[in-house]
């Protein structure tokens, strides 16, 4: 049954936690992945699923190397995820969950751009009610904005999709695209959206820190992933995907640097480590995509259990500011330990799972000879290193304490439990890398642990950690301030509705005489027409047999002289 | 002969032949049930005529088993059998509905008499439809006209009386022009029946005589049509008749008034005549349009709902009309698919409203205010109805107007095809008059709280708003039956 549709466990599961209670409830929601990615396991790549409907032919289930390994991923991810927000009692947020997760796995399989556009939509209605179920006003306001953002994805896509299947004479088959195909600029642009491209990026900041601590778990799976997927399907060897990634890398480091919720940095972070996917999948060669793909893999493990530390944070001092927080190892020391494992796997430690993929693009981009964008990569990694390696655990955990100490204690066992799956994993593809190399769609022969790597691996973060020290020390490193940073998101929150305030107050005078002159005309058109067509008026009263005699003799008269003409 | 061959005959002398039984049978029950079995029988007798008629061409029956055409003869072609099948099942629905409304409405002293003289308009509208015969037409829309004006004066509202009597002035106005436009056809052509006439016609064509006599054809008719501004008589007439003469008549007897102006006008004359050498289709459309617009806006202002209707009837006029003006074959389909689609959606309208009679002895809007929630079955079949009139899909509103803008745009008429989108939009408004004093607002303090209507009413009513979705749906009867008379009529001659 799961050759039809994949993602039919986790959609069931959402359903059945609408409904069920009690340990029954979690024993299924918990089940769906398992049982998901066991029905993975019987896949034969190069099975696809094909139905006719009215005139076309969709293929709602296409399974390649490439599809199976995203599967395998989503499914862990979920369970990841569910395990971890386990304690939580609210069947919305359980239900939008799930359903999510279940939209990625559908997109990832689906074989043909209709079918993916309705994953595409669902991914974006689902994930926007994992913000709504903060139920503050702030998160809100955000979700709004994130889901205008998410929809208008999905309308480009679909009208880029209708494009390029009116010119390839109705065949949707989503392989290949690039950037020459009609409707290619569309597609990329919505995939574009979904990945937070450099300025299509305000949404992922924007909405994800707004989310509950769990949450954020989900969000920062599946949307941008699926993204990354559909990139590396539609636009592999794309250069201009290079430099956009290559942005992508460095920019978010400054404002992760100054920013001051934690759970935003880590945001921000996580389009750094989009850049290096999208960098890969634009050198496109069998490295570089493996290792886009690898690095998705992994960034989905160690970014969740970041996410998760941080949530766990969040869920015990009801607090994410770095200002705020601190000295929280004293009472809360595993979530501390699991977050440094985390934090050593995206700054791409040797023996974390980071560097195993990591490096393969930064190899694949300068065997290519991109040597400035090698450089963006080398910054960017010290970058990571700084922000998301120290600076999270940094200010959380440690620097001054924090009025939190006295009652913060360590997270519900659930949590820990998610949290220490995702460190074992870390660590354990950290250092048996041949596993997840094996699922790679592409068998390079690559190695990640010889000298040249793990040197200039190690003299990066010597060199990072030596800056921030002496940053720390000398009192030049930014404080962590109470402050709001204007990102491009500034645009559509700012400026376009300030202008167009403005722009209104030059125009209601104007406004109100036209609409007042209108509203004369149309009261004076009304009550002509009442006159002669009101209740007791010429044309609706009962007229004497006369008059409509007369109208008989009218007419006759009008036709005869009519028909001798 | 078997019977089978007779059923031409038989589907007009069933409910003739009843009426007579009625008072002689004299008692209330048994004179209800012996209507309800004659417009039945006359509902099968025209279902199976709608299966015998052969594609394109017509069953010719011979009365008497004289030839024409010195005898008369029954034709039934496509058009005939669609307005028969119209006619009797309306009226076997009406008949369903009859009872209780009838007990309620008409004095007991009345009943027989009002049964029979319902069986006699009843008759003269099959008649006209059946018949192959000028003269004979005249002859049965006397019968179904008489009988009408008798129902009419049935109301209970004593303006009944006075409505019926101007109706009775103008309807023989129209009837002695189609008489005198007859006379004047026959006296050129020495002929009376509708083949004959329409092979003799075309070669004096030119001559004053037959102008004349297409000009009183085409005003008479018009009256009786009730086109605007030939219209005055109508809004009284069904206000004030009895619930169930108001729903027979609105929902057949104008239908029947345009399927005569579509025989005599495209059939006898000719298309080509009618429509390409005279203005008369300039004229249609002109008086069709003035008749949208102006009715639409009187409805709007309307407090009595029965009235309302009645001059939504007269917009709904304006658009059959208005698709013969169009002079095309899409336009006449349109104007075909709208007669029949309008029979529906009145009669849904008008038999809801008798309930409402029924039940609360009024229909002036005011008494309307909360009547949404203690009698949904009824009110629904009110907005089914009302929707249909706006022209929502999936109702058959939908589909005569859709076919109807199609028409105009193919023509290039493009303001056309708004006036009759701006015609919509004022049915919404008188519609939504209603649904918002329904539903929206509760009823007056010490208003009597009504029930439910009984169910020997809600299932005509609901027979019929099913009708409404059902055609709106399944196209195939109308829009095929419609496109095929069409072309028929269009193709000249006939």
């Amino acid at each position: 049954m799961f050759d039809f549709w994949p993602a039919l466990p986790l959609f069931l599961a959402a359903i059945l936690a609408a409904v069920l209670k009690g340990g029954l409830r979690a024993a299924v929601m918990l089940g769906a992945p398992l049982l998901g990615a066991f029905g993975l396991y019987q896949l034969e790549p190069g099975t696809t699923v094909t139905v006719a409907l009215f005139d076309l032919t969709l293929t709602p289930v296409r399974v390649d190397k490439l599809s199976l390994l995203f599967g395998y991923l989503f499914h862990l991810a979920a369970f990841i995820g569910v395990l971890f927000a386990l304690h939580v009692k609210d069947r919305l947020h359980d239900v939008a969950a799930l359903a999510y997760a279940g939209s990625a796995v559908g997109a990832v399989f689906a074989g043909d751009l209709l079918t993916l556009f309705v994953y595409w939509e669902l991914l974006a209605l689902t994930s926007a009610v994992l913000v709504f179920v903060r139920r503050t006003e702030r998160a809100l306001a955000s979700g709004m904005r994130y889901l205008v953002m998410q929809v208008g994805s999905g309308v480009l896509l679909l009208v880029g999709a209708l494009i390029y299947a009116s010119a390839n004479g109705g065949d949707l088959a989503f392989e290949f695209i690039g950037l020459d195909a009609p409707g290619g600029w569309l597609i990329f642009l919505a995939f574009g959206i979904k990945s937070a491209f450099p300025l299509l990026h305000g949404w992922l900041v924007d909405a994800y820190p707004e989310s509950t601590p769990t949450g954020t778990v989900f969000l920062s799976a599946f949307t941008t992933k699926v993204a990354i997927y559909a990139l590396a399907r539609g636009f592999p060897g794309t250069e201009l995907l290079i430099y956009i990634g290559a942005v992508m890398t460095c920019f978010p480091i400054f404002y992760a640097v100054i920013e001051n919720d934690l759970r935003r940095v880590l945001a921000y972070s996580l389009i750094n480590q989009l850049g290096f996917m999208v960098v890969g999948i634009g050198i496109g060669t069998e490295l570089a995509l493996n290792g886009a793909v690898a690095h998705a893999f992994n960034d989905v493990i160690f970014k969740g259990l970041l996410m998760m530390s941080m949530g766990a944070v969040l869920h015990v001092t009801g607090e994410i500011r770095g200002s705020e927080l601190g000295g929280l190892y004293k009472k809360m020391p595993k979530t501390a330990i699991l977050c440094m494992v985390g934090a050593a796997s995206i700054s791409a430690f040797p023996l974390f799972s980071g560097f195993v993929s990591k490096s393969m693009v930064v190899v694949a981009a300068i065997d290519e000879g991109y040597s400035f964008v090698w450089m963006a990569l080398l910054f960017a990694s010290a970058g990571v290193f700084h922000h998301a390696g120290i600076k999270i655990p940094f200010f959380a955990f440690f620097a001054h304490d924090s009025r939190f100490v006295a009652t913060a204690h360590e997270p519900p066992s659930n949590m820990l439990i998610a949290m220490t799956i995702a460190a074992v994993l870390c660590i354990g593809i950290g250092i048996f890398p041949g596993f997840l190399y094996s699922l790679l769609p592409y068998d390079t022969g690559y190695s990640p642990y010889d000298y040249t790597h793990v040197l200039t691996q190690l003299q990066l973060l010597a060199f990072s950690a030596l800056a921030f020290a002496w940053l720390k020390l000398a009192g030049i490193y930014p404080p962590e301030l109470k402050s709001v940073n204007l990102d491009s998101d500034w645009f559509y929150r700012r400026l376009v509705p300030d202008a167009v305030q403005a722009l209104l107050a030059k125009l209601r005078p104007i406004d109100r005489e036209l609409r007042r002159g209108g509203l004369a005309l149309i009261d004076w058109g009304l009550r002509a027409l009442a006159s002669h067509h009101g209740r007791y008026s010429i044309l609706a009263e009962s007229r004497p047999t006369g008059s409509m005699v007369l109208w008989v003799a009218v007419l006759l008269g009008i036709s005869l002289v009519a028909y001798y003409l | 002969m078997s019977l089978l061959a007779h059923l031409p005959v038989l589907v007009v002398i069933v409910p003739l032949m009843a009426a007579p039984l009625c008072v002689l049978v004299d008692r209330a029950q048994p004179v209800w049930l012996l209507a309800l079995g004659a417009a039945l029988l006359s509902f099968l007798c025209a279902i199976g005529l709608l299966l015998q008629v052969p594609e394109g061409g017509a069953i010719s029956y011979h009365l008497g088993g004289w030839e024409p055409p010195w005898g008369i003869e029954y034709r039934i072609d496509r058009l005939a059998a669609l307005m028969l099948l119209i006619v009797s099942a309306m009226a076997t629905l009406v008949m369903l509905f009859a009872r209780r409304s009838v007990e309620r409405e008409i004095p007991a002293e009345r009943v027989v008499l009002f049964y029979a003289a319902f069986l006699l308009a009843f008759a003269g509208l099959l008649g006209i439809v059946a018949t192959g015969d000028a003269f004979n037409v005249f002859v049965f829309l006397e019968i179904s006209s008489l009988a009408s004006y008798a129902l009419i004066s049935m109301g209970r509202d004593r303006r009944a009386l006075n409505a019926a009597f101007q109706y009775l002035i103008m309807g023989t106005i129209g009837a002695t022009f189609i008489l005198i436009g007859i006379g004047l056809l026959y006296m050129m052509t020495g002929t009376l029946n509708m083949q004959d006439l329409a092979a003799r016609l075309p070669e004096m064509a030119d001559t004053r005589t037959v102008r004349a006599g297409f000009a009183f054809l085409s005003v008479g008719i018009s009256l009786k049509l009730a086109l605007f501004p030939l219209h005055l008589w109508l809004p009284n007439a069904y206000a004030y008749a009895p619930s169930i003469v108001s729903a027979f008549l609105a929902a057949t007897a104008t239908k029947v008034a345009l399927y005569i102006m579509l025989r005599f006008m495209l059939d006898i004359f000719g298309a080509d005549f009618a429509l390409k050498q005279m203005p008369f289709d300039t004229i249609l459309l002109v008086l069709g349009i003035l008749g949208i617009l102006s009715a639409s806006l009187v409805a709007i202002y309307q407090t009595n709902v029965k009235r309302m209707l009645a001059y939504s009837s007269i917009a709904q006029i304006g658009y059959m009309v208005l698709g013969i003006g169009l002079a095309t074959t899409l336009g006449i389909t349109a104007s075909v698919l709208h007669l029949f689609n309008h029979a529906l959606m009145k009669g849904t309208l008008f038999l809801a409203l008798g309930a409402l009679a029924y039940r609360l002895g009024s229909v002036n809007l005011r008494d309307f205010a909360g009547l949404g929630w203690r009698m949904p079955w009824t009110m629904g079949a009110i907005v089914v109805g009302g929707l249909s009139l706006i022209g929502v899909p999936p109702t058959v509103g939908f589909i005569s107007k859709w076919y109807l803008v199609l028409a105009a745009l193919e023509r290039g008429w493009w303001p056309v095809a708004l006036v009759i989108l701006v015609g919509s939009l004022m049915a919404l408004i008188y519609v939504w008059r209603l649904v918002e004093v329904a539903y929206l607002r509760a009823p007056a303090e010490g208003a009597v709280v009504p029930r439910e209507a009984p169910l020997s009413m809600l299932v005509p009513i609901w027979l019929l708003a099913g009708a409404n979705i059902y055609f709106g749906v399944a196209t195939d009867l109308s829009v095929g039956s419609a496109r095929e008379i069409a072309q028929l009529l269009m193709g000249g001659g006939g």
